[in-house]
């Protein structure tokens, strides 16, 4: 189908993308964001989402960066797409954020990576999206930019649900920060279809003391709840470390299947999502620790 | 900030395609891929399924495929654009690529076919010489209802190889 009409703006910066998007909030005019439009539009031309004005920053060149923040953690501009990340030299993202490159040929196929936005894949908030699923992982930090200055969001406080996030109308969403290298982390899914979207993501992120062994870990799973979540109760269990990795790791596995409380629908039963959880933790394990 | 638009408005905008420049008075919600078709005559770009899933609609963005159903036109401003009819010899015959599809019966109905031949002009702009492996992962982001996708996937090795032998 066809969009609806729109209105459509197109940004020369951040600060004055922000300004339009609060004098526009403040008349009741229904704006959104446009950046690489690769979930928005599809949405606009189901007409799922009929927004009177779209506030282009797909040109903003000052948002498509990505680069270490020089203390070991790394810095990503909202409009950096995920071709970007997908063909990153090895220099820039090194072995500490190779689980970043990694886990973009998950997304979709490589016509939407060469659009599709890392910003724009947080700020639409979809619960087995990739990014969120890695931000959330990996303790992120995620930048807004509003009417009256920035502030900092931890991932933990970002995805509220179901395509909802803390961003206010008057924000746009300008950088997300690594803190700390995860040399040891992955992420792994299950679609029916290659680029679909997961039934289920998993991703894990290891600690490894000098001998090898797992010391520590964070587990988050996707396409269990209407956000991406973080499960402490398989945390608690990679915590207690070991000498048999496999044991380890699929005791973590079974006890995030148990933790988690996935939903029935059409892609499958709660059963299924459950035995997808325990499978899929145990990939992205062996995957975390073979780097 | 500029208001480029109201909502009765229309926008003048330059799109630079194949090579040519166009000026043309588009809606803001007009479409890549409508615009290319219907306001400046390029049907070889099809339209499927108008929510990125088909791939029919695939043309280069600065080299790179991208669905022109998922990027409004007012988007593509500044950016050199390229569509199946840019693939030709330049004297009406096919450029290398469509004969590679040709010869290997890469297409039957030929719906797909343009938005094929896109991905792969783009793909191997990136991968010169990509491995089978890594060309059926590319080819699984168009939809082809004919082939089976084997017979693409040989037109696009026999093309990159054969464009590696020339150099």
């Amino acid at each position: 189908m066809k969009p609806a009409s729109f209105a459509y703006h197109r940004a020369r910066d951040v600060a004055g993308a922000a300004r339009l998007l609060a004098e526009l909030a403040e008349r009741g005019e229904d704006a959104k964001l446009l950046a690489g439009g690769q979930s928005l539009i599809p949405m606009m031309n189901f007409r799922l989402a009929r927004p009177g004005h779209l506030v282009d920053i797909g040109g903003l060149a000052e948002l498509a960066y990505l680069r270490p923040d020089g203390t070991g953690g790394l810095r990503i501009g909202a409009l950096t797409t995920h071709h970007t990340v997908e063909t990153a030299a090895e220099a820039v993202l090194g072995r500490d954020f190779a689980v970043l490159r990694d886990a973009m040929p998950w997304i979709g196929h490589l016509p939407i990576r060469t659009r599709g936005t890392v910003g724009g894949s947080l700020a639409h908030g979809d619960s087995t999206a990739e990014w969120c699923l890695l931000a959330l992982l990996l303790d992120a930090e995620i930048t807004a930019v509003g009417p009256h200055g920035e502030r900092t969001i931890p991932a933990a406080e970002f995805f509220h649900g179901f395509y909802t996030t803390a961003l206010e109308a008057d924000e746009v969403l300008a950088e997300i920060r690594f803190p700390r290298p995860a040399p040891h982390a992955a992420l792994a899914e299950f679609a029916e279809r290659r680029g679909d979207f997961a039934i289920v993501s998993a991703a894990v992120d290891l600690d490894v003391d000098d001998a090898g062994a797992v010391v520590a870990g964070r587990v988050a799973l996707g396409g269990v709840a209407p956000a991406p979540l973080r499960i402490p109760e398989a945390e608690e269990v990679l915590a207690t470390g070991g000498p048999d990795r496999a044991a380890l790791f699929a005791a973590c596995a079974d006890r995030a299947a148990e933790a988690a409380d996935p939903p029935s629908d059409m892609n499958g039963s709660a059963d299924y999502r459950r035995t997808l959880i325990r499978t899929l933790i145990r990939r992205a394990c062996e995957e975390a620790i073979s780097r | 900030m500029t208001d480029t638009s109201s909502r009765e408005n229309h926008l003048l905008i330059t799109l630079d395609v194949n090579g040519e420049q166009h000026e043309i008075l588009v809606e803001p919600r007009r479409t890549l891929v409508d615009v290319l078709r219907h306001d400046l005559g390029l049907t070889g770009t099809h339209v499927g399924c108008e929510h990125g899933i088909c791939g029919a609609c695939t043309v280069l963005a600065d080299g790179k495929p991208v669905r022109a159903c998922l990027m409004f036109a007012a988007q593509a401003e500044g950016t050199a654009l390229r569509t199946v009819e840019s693939l030709g010899d330049g004297c009406g015959g096919l450029g290398d690529l469509q004969q590679s599809f040709t010869e290997h019966h890469a297409l039957q109905c030929g719906f797909c076919t343009p938005g094929f031949l896109m991905l792969a002009e783009g793909f191997l702009a990136e991968c010169p010489d990509p491995e089978p492996d890594e060309i059926r992962e590319v080819v699984a982001a168009n939809l082809c209802r004919c082939t089976g996708y084997q017979p693409i996937a040989e037109a696009i090795g026999h093309c990159a190889a054969r464009r590696l032998k020339e150099k």
